[in-house]
């Protein structure tokens, strides 16, 4: 099972718990089962059927391009992070 | 030459790290090259932009009927006069921008939101008449209260922008309405216990001031929207792709309708990702009846209305054991965003403890909106307010515990396999390289650099001191696409659309002609408009050389599996037994050159023509260490820089000359940001020192040689090792700057920028 | 606004144009000339880009009137190089790759021009005071610099005509 990483701010869903232990083939899968442990922690981290697009998901140290659909497999360790961009980016943006 | 070369590991390159003269050189010496505001076109009428007095007013009511009249005036456009988009957040390079406060802040609507805030727009035969027509347009404004500071502006009573605007804390949205735009933490381990055990802590608050790119070649657009709804846009970008989609949607027309030719770029730094001129110029050329509009901003529209990044209130709090390992570091850090949501908090809260090896660690991320233009990107944005307030910190943790300040960074600093504060695994990182290169400088351990001000030493009011610092920055690779095609003498043109900002053209160039195995000089670089090439992103996140460069890798694969499949073809043999080195393709005796298959390439099977488009996420971040000496007039208050070394794992120097000139470059806009630039605005809201004599940059008389270390850690996620260069070099600076005054005087500056003011106030001269 | 006729001499050649008082030497050589080699980056004699050599003399073409050059000579940029290539001053730009984004360039090569004639050996600290009034924000000078001094030993062996 994947290792997730809970951000600071949905540790209050987890119970405190800061790294979870997650099934799934795909980040979407892992999302899919944080709902069913934790109830509201999807619509958290995504906006409809994507990801917040201020979110980003990086797997072993990187970014994963294919966000949903990112294949996991058990040794990778899963993070979401505000979705830095990577240098001189448009200063993300949050929808208001 | 300045610098120095430090490579863990030197293949042989033929090219690669070679330091050939740039294919744009000449046209740029000669004053030829075309950059945005050169563009000429047949017809052309110039616009220029009314902007708001006010910092924060509701706009009652416009009257432009007298503007409209003056002969000569063939255009005059408001707010009125474009769709509203949606709160549509759209994709923008590696970030996302959201649409509605990108079309606001190119012209406003009901609400300025600060002083310089576009209102109306003139298109007229001459620039001047054009400025005639705007003091006739009438605007009837009601003042609100102001905001100005990030910390007032988080008060539950402050006045506020947006009165939609909601505090989002990873998806959660605040019920009230707030200037606190977004709220993000990253936590690990028990700050609040490594902070009870640890043997030293230290805490301080630093402010910083928003500070302005500084790009010499102000904004500018030149637009015709045609007869047949066809728009052509010459502009200054970084981003021609992700601006040409912001035009669309600003204008509501399909981004097919618009080509955008990325002109010559003078200068971005971060502030030529988004658009300004370019949808009230196209907006201008339609109702004035289809003509080209060409608009160039003054120095002051450039300081008052686009780019700054953001000033910032940080606290920082830091414990160590005896033993000096840092055992917890915790960070509160509140950035302006300016006008619209969008400061690099984010950004800085990723850069703050980058390079340490840290346990225990908080960081609270507030990014809040104030009366003052909105934040654009700078030049690894967010890095360097954070690196000045945590590299502060570190010096006097070192300081305290009675070790060397490098050895200190050297003992806590992160390796491949140590966690990053937010998290993350480091991969293949080059921090302690670059730190022990600069502790093993000569610099390091020379005497203090001579005194300017006091050669004999005999001034006691003139004090010197040494200070270090470390940074950090992310890198991208982004998205890249290109073109290259074999011309029959064996040369090769590569169609690029990746704007050159500094010699770019250069080392995408070398690298094709050392995956295929020409001559630097065989290869032909353009940077093309956006009908002429795949998408790419921008140029920014110091990631050409790398994204780029990895497709200029490509191209030169494929190019080479053509010539050997011709060269099979020659033969009559199969193209796996073609044996191919430095472009002499070579099977059982046969030998031919690139140039003599390129002149047989029509009787071979036609054109050889490779196209590719690739992005890789393994872009490897940067890490540099700066040493600076400097002298403190403690009568005076003035500070000058006497010797800069800055060391930094480049991955690979394809050009060496272009990556010591990113460092040099970085490490003079640090100082400028460290010792003398800021926006200065009254109580109103009135920006006050817009023009280069009040808002200062750095000199040639203010700064040293700025000498170079380049450390060679290649980066196993690129085929020659490149990592991205150009940010890293900003974010030190102002630690570095702020230690060695530390040391020179023996007080800590906790504000920048460090002007005479500041220090004779903190020396308690006045 | 009633207009003028203005003779002079511009990169070696007459040249006769009309401007109006109030438009700069900058404006015209812009926008009347076509010689957009000299550029605009403050309008208010701050950052050197617009730089010519009038009658000699470095100028910030952003501050002279065009009505002002009547029957003198103005170098620009364009007109830096001779009929056998490069001055070495623009050479040596080149090999030392003392321009990245490339706008300020043409402002130093002829504040550089202007030092090399009024001084032919000046020391790195001559040189730095001398090109103070054009601002660069992407080398630092370092490579600026060592450009104008390389030039400086290039003319010294072999002055360029």
């Amino acid at each position: 099972m994947a290792r997730v990483w809970i951000p600071a701010l949905l540790r209050g869903m987890t119970g405190g718990q800061s790294e979870i232990e997650v099934a799934g083939q795909t980040v979407g899968e892992l999302i899919d089962q944080l709902e069913v442990r934790y109830p509201g922690i999807r619509e958290r981290l995504m906006d409809g059927d994507r990801l917040r697009p201020n979110i980003a998901v990086i797997i072993d140290g990187v970014r994963s391009r294919q966000g949903l659909r990112q294949p996991v497999n058990d040794t990778n360790e899963v993070h979401f992070v505000p979705a830095i961009s990577g240098g001189c980016s448009e200063a993300h943006e949050r929808s208001r | 030459m300045s610098g120095e070369n430090q490579s863990v590991e030197q293949p042989t390159y033929r090219v690669v790290g070679t330091r050939p003269i740039r294919p744009d050189g000449v046209d740029k010496v000669t004053g030829r090259a075309i950059f945005g505001a050169d563009v000429r076109l047949s017809g052309m009428l110039y616009g220029r932009v009314l902007r708001s007095p006010h910092a924060h007013a509701r706009i009652k009511s416009i009257d432009t009927s007298a503007a409209e009249a003056l002969p000569g005036v063939k255009a005059v456009i408001t707010g009125r006069d474009f769709p509203d988009p949606q709160n549509k957040v759209a994709a923008s390079g590696e970030g996302t921008v959201n649409l509605r406060s990108l079309a606001h802040n190119c012209i406003a609507r009901d609400k300025v939101l600060y002083f310089g805030h576009a209102v109306a727009a003139v298109a007229a035969t001459t620039p001047n008449l054009a400025e005639e027509a705007l003091k006739l347009i009438r605007v009837e404004y009601e003042p609100l209260p102001v905001v100005l500071d990030v910390l007032e502006a988080m008060r539950p009573d402050a006045p506020l922008l947006h009165e939609d605007l909601r505090t989002n804390e990873m998806g959660q949205r605040s019920e009230r309405p707030s200037n606190v735009a977004n709220h993000t933490r990253h936590e690990r381990g028990d700050v609040e216990k490594a902070f009870a055990e640890a043997a030293v802590v230290v805490e301080r608050e630093f402010r910083t001031s928003m500070v302005h790119q500084g790009y010499i070649e102000p904004q500018n657009g030149t637009v015709l929207w045609n007869a047949d709804g066809q728009i052509s846009v010459w502009c200054s970008t970084q981003a021609p792709f992700d601006e040409r989609s912001q035009i669309a949607e600003i204008l509501d027309v399909p981004v097919s309708k618009i080509k955008l030719t990325p002109a010559e770029i003078g200068g971005g730094f971060g502030g030529k990702l988004s658009v300004y001129l370019e949808p009230l110029a196209a907006m201008l050329s339609k109702k004035a009846g289809h003509k080209p509009v060409q608009m160039v901003m003054n120095r002051a529209e450039v300081l008052a209305a686009t780019g700054p990044t953001s000033g910032s209130c940080i606290r920082v709090k830091m414990g160590a054991d005896r033993n000096g390992c840092i055992v917890a570091a915790q960070a509160w850090m509140a950035y302006e965003a300016g006008a619209f949501p969008g400061s690099p908090v984010d950004a800085g809260a990723g850069v703050i403890f980058a390079p340490y090896r840290i346990p225990n660690v908080r960081i609270d991320a507030y990014d809040v909106v104030v009366n003052k233009p909105r934040a654009g990107a700078y030049r690894a944005p967010g890095g360097t307010n954070a690196a000045f307030a945590s590299e502060s910190v570190i010096d006097e943790l070192a300081e305290q515990l009675g070790i060397d300040p490098l050895e200190f960074r050297i003992l806590n600093g992160a390796k491949e396999g140590d966690r990053r504060a937010d998290g993350p695994v480091y991969r293949r990182i080059g921090f302690i390289e670059a730190a022990q290169a600069a502790q093993a400088h000569p610099h390091y351990s020379a005497p203090l650099a001579p005194s300017r001000l006091d050669p004999t030493g005999k001034n006691p009011a003139i004090k010197r001191g040494r200070g270090v610092a470390a940074g950090f920055w992310f890198n991208w690779g982004g998205k890249s696409s290109a073109w290259a095609s074999l011309n029959p003498d064996g040369t090769v043109s590569l169609i690029e659309g990746s704007p050159d900002i500094g010699g770019s053209r250069a080392s995408i160039a070398m690298q094709l002609a050392e995956s295929l195995g020409v001559r630097f000089e065989d290869v032909k670089p353009a940077v093309v408009d956006t009908d002429s090439v795949g998408y790419n992103d921008a140029t920014g996140g110091s990631r050409v050389t790398f994204g780029t460069g990895w497709v200029a890798y490509r191209l030169g694969q494929k190019l080479k599996q053509q010539l050997k499949e011709r060269a099979a073809l020659l033969w009559d043999v199969s193209p796996e037994q073609v044996q191919v080195e430095a472009g002499m393709f070579s099977c059982n005796g046969h030998r031919i050159t690139i140039q003599e298959l390129a002149a047989k390439m029509h009787e071979t099977g036609g054109p050889i023509v490779a196209g590719d488009t690739f992005e890789s996420e393994e872009y490897g971040p940067g890490f540099g260490v700066h040493i600076v000496d400097l002298e403190v007039d403690t009568e005076t208050g003035k500070v000058q820089i006497l010797r800069y070394t800055a060391a930094q794992d480049v991955g690979r120097a394809i050009h060496p000359s272009y990556v010591e000139g990113q460092l040099q470059g970085g490490v003079a806009q640090g100082i400028g940001w460290a010792l003398n630039e800021e926006y200065v605005y009254d109580a109103d809201g009135h920006l006050l020192n817009a023009s280069f004599l009040d808002y200062r940059i750095p000199t040639a008389l203010d700064l040293p040689m700025i000498d170079t270390v380049l450390v060679e850690v290649p980066n196993p996620g690129h085929p020659y090792g490149v990592r991205g260069v150009g940010e890293t070099p900003i974010v030190p600076p102002a630690g570095a700057v702020a230690n060695a005054i530390y040391h020179a005087t023996g007080v800590r500056m906790t504000t920048l920028p460090m002007s005479p003011a500041r220090i004779l106030e903190a020396l308690g001269k006045v | 606004m009633s207009k003028t006729l203005v003779q002079a001499r511009i990169n070696g050649e007459e040249v006769a144009f009309v401007c109006e008082p109030n438009q700069t030497l900058l404006e015209v050589l812009r926008n009347t000339l076509g010689l957009t080699g000299t550029k605009e980056g403050c309008s208010n004699g701050n950052c050197g880009a617009c730089n010519v050599i009038l009658d000699g003399v470095l100028v910030n073409s952003c501050l002279v009137l065009a009505v002002e050059v009547a029957g003198k000579s103005v170098t620009t940029v364009e007109g830096i190089a001779g009929p056998n290539g490069l001055h070495p001053i623009q050479q040596k730009f080149l090999e030392h790759a003392a321009l990245q984004c490339g706008i300020c360039t043409p402002g130093f090569i002829v504040a550089a021009k202007a030092l090399l004639d009024h001084n032919p050996h000046p020391t790195e600290e001559e040189a730095r005071r001398w090109l103070a009034g054009n601002l660069c924000r992407c080398t630092g000078y370092d490579k600026i610099v060592r450009a104008v001094l390389a030039a400086a030993e290039v003319l010294q062996a072999a002055p360029a005509t």
